[in-house]
């Protein structure tokens, strides 16, 4: 009983598992997010083909969907990380900036997209 | 400005922010990356209003519907830009045992995302009574 409480309370060391499941719903929200990207990688391909396939849109098109790869391939790499964890006790590691900043750098480039392809 | 250009810097130089103070709880660690993960959906959601404003109020004038767009656009990138920019000095705070940084940037966005929805409800009533 005292040991349930002190695993409840995340103080032990040798728990199995984290009470609160962080790295769970850690790999929740990055497909959260993938789903939103793709939402609106859908959206840009529907744009760019919506008043026939031109051969701008159609790269436009190209460009949105190796963005959104790109995406998926980043939060793939993540939830692998955060799955296998690190050392004994399966501490995952802090999301590598980089992968951060290529996560945004996606995100922008695809909202630079948009830009061309509204205009 | 020189902060974020530091800030900017240390986006691409992740073994610099791991050299200051010590780890925390790497639990800490994941809830400031599930926060960042909310404000990059939000910026997904903002780019995808702005092709929605594109694609499904075709009865617009030009300008309108472009000036919309682009705002909803702008907006997205500004608020992933910050998604990531906030994430880092979080995460520098936590190691270092500073205070999290404060920041305007949600109240800004709320009075952005406010107009333009009452730009587009005043749009499309005008359109529907023109």
């Amino acid at each position: 009983m005292t040991d349930g409480a002190a695993d409840r309370a995340g103080g032990g060391a040798d728990a199995g598992r984290d009470p609160g499941l962080q790295p769970e719903r850690t790999r929740l929200a990055w497909r959260r997010t993938t789903l939103s990207s793709t939402v609106a990688a859908v959206l840009a391909v529907r744009t760019a083909l919506h008043g026939g396939a031109t051969a701008a849109g159609i790269v436009v098109c190209a460009l949105c969907c190796a963005l959104w790869l790109g995406f998926l391939r980043v939060a793939h790499l993540r939830i692998r990380t955060l799955e296998s964890g690190a050392g004994p006790a399966r501490v995952p590691p802090v999301l590598a900036v980089r992968q951060a900043a290529v996560a945004v750098l996606c995100t922008v480039a695809l909202a630079v997209c948009a830009a061309v392809l509204v205009f | 400005m020189i902060d974020f250009v530091r800030n900017v810097r240390l986006w691409f130089a992740p073994e610099e922010v791991r050299r200051e103070g010590h780890t925390p709880d790497y639990r800490f660690s994941l809830a400031n990356e599930r926060t960042f993960l909310a404000w990059l959906r939000t910026a997904l959601a903002l780019i995808g209003g702005g092709f929605a404003v594109d694609q499904f109020l075709p009865h617009l004038r030009w300008a309108w519907r472009i000036g919309l767009a682009l705002a909803l656009l702008a907006a997205g990138v500004l608020c992933s830009l910050r998604a990531v920019n906030h994430w880092v000095r979080c995460e520098r705070a936590m190691r270092r045992g500073e205070d999290l940084p404060a920041s305007r940037f949600p109240a800004l966005l709320s009075i952005v995302v406010a107009v333009v929805a009452v730009a587009m409800v005043v749009v499309v009533l005008a359109g529907w009574a023109g």
